[in-house]
């Protein structure tokens, strides 16, 4: 009953009469080896965003429709898909920005299709395992000497970076991601340097064994897109090259000053 | 009833969509990074026109002088004409670019990308001026 009254509280905003048509791929891979498009006809209302959409065809026209959301305010990152071509959060994106339609609605790109808008992301999480996001210190030191202190320009170093919400619209929109599906990819990277930027953190070398490679940081080619459909500002790109320069700088020093590296 | 003698429950079968060859057609901005791509051919055509100038230099005044005058074809003179709009192209591209890879603290604050391009595109405009003036007064 709960969810119902929801559901009826996002309906209740006022239909504006028009209607606009939602082409949704569906691929059931119990029915066809390959993915097929469905039309739906949707009513719109106003301040309606695409997952309203989506979530009215579940609800009313074909239950069968599947595809992933939860906080439908562009926090959770798992309502990412295609929206007419264009890696979009359906949460952050407005049916009315879209009219008169049609409007199509396919899975992120780059990603094999588990069933219709559902993408398999488990590539995504073990890389982002690789790089070992989280502090790393050499030694830890004791709990009675306190917290690891840092003042608001340190914090301000690595910050952007850290508002990434794993929504994977980057490596939907980079096209050496999908061309080299080895490449370590945008947001991964962008949260390595969340942690090497990090005052408190000394995980950069072991890092760096990840990243410093070809498939790492190398295969990069500044499309720049990823940075375009971020929603949340992290500016991966930006990540990425400012990782290139740093790692040459460090190239070049280990190449002049054998002895200074560890 | 499965249609798709693929799939076995519970092991699904995911739908891999294949990358046309053409993906970089499909949308502006990629169309606008494989254009930029190709710009290098031209960047990596001027340098070789250069060397292979040094090479003349070096063979000598007769040499040198019969490699100017290849220089001042029609030929020679469109392929300049349009190696030089692709490398503005590659050039203008590149400083825009440049804010990403170079993020520069003043006093606490980011120096704010325009800048950073800005003085990019103002060294460049500085150099080619200095260029030019060496070359019409030398
Ligand atoms: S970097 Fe941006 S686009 Fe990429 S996963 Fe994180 S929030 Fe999403
Ligand atoms: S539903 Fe959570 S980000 Fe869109």
């Amino acid at each position: 009953m709960a969810v119902e009254s929801l559901a009826g509280n996002v309906s209740e905003t006022p239909a504006t009469g028009q209607t606009v048509t939602l082409e949704v791929f569906r691929y059931r891979p119990e029915e066809e080896t390959e993915p097929v498009y469905q039309a739906y006809e949707v009513p719109v209302h106003k301040d309606w965003v695409v997952l309203d959409a989506l979530n009215h065809i579940k609800d009313h026209l074909d239950g069968t429709l599947s595809y992933r959301w939860s906080c439908r305010m562009g926090v959770c990152g798992s309502c990412g898909m295609m929206v007419n071509g264009d890696a979009r959060l359906t949460c952050a994106t407005f049916v009315e920005s879209l009219l008169p339609g049609p409007i199509r609605v396919e899975p992120l790109e780059n990603f094999p299709v588990v069933r219709d808008l559902v993408i398999e992301m488990t590539d995504f999480m073990e890389k982002l395992e690789s790089v070992k996001p989280w502090i790393i210190r050499d030694e830890e030191k004791p709990l009675e000497d306190g917290e690891y202190l840092q003042t608001p320009a340190q914090l301000a170093d690595f910050e952007q970076f850290s508002m990434c919400i794993n929504c994977l619209l980057c490596y939907a929109a980079c096209p050496v991601y999908g061309l080299e599906p080895g490449f370590t990819g945008p947001a991964v990277i962008a949260l390595a340097q969340r942690y090497n930027l990090d005052s408190r953190d000394q995980g950069a070398g072991e890092r760096n064994a990840v990243l410093d490679t070809d498939e790492g940081i190398w295969q990069c080619t500044l499309v720049g897109e990823c940075s375009e459909v971020c929603p949340k500002d992290v500016d991966p790109a930006a990540a990425i090259q400012r990782y290139k320069v740093s790692s040459t700088l460090q190239w070049y020093r280990n190449l002049l000053m054998p002895w200074s590296s560890k | 009833m499965s249609a798709n003698p693929q799939h076995t429950p519970y092991h699904p079968r995911w739908y891999r969509a294949p990358m046309p060859i053409f993906w970089w057609v499909r949308r502006w901005i990629h169309a606008r990074f494989i254009l930029r791509e190709l710009t290098s051919i031209f960047v990596a055509g001027y340098a070789l026109v250069y060397l292979l100038q040094l090479r003349a230099l070096g063979m000598g005044p007769e040499a040198y002088g019969r490699f100017l005058e290849l220089l001042q074809s029609p030929l020679s003179i469109s392929l300049h004409g349009i190696s030089l709009v692709f490398v503005m192209y590659h050039s203008i591209t590149w400083f825009n670019l440049a804010p990403r890879a170079l993020s520069l603290r003043l006093g606490g604050r980011r120096v704010p990308d325009k800048v950073i391009a800005g003085l990019n595109f103002a060294a460049w405009a500085g150099m080619s001026a200095a260029l030019l003036w060496v070359t019409l007064t030398g």
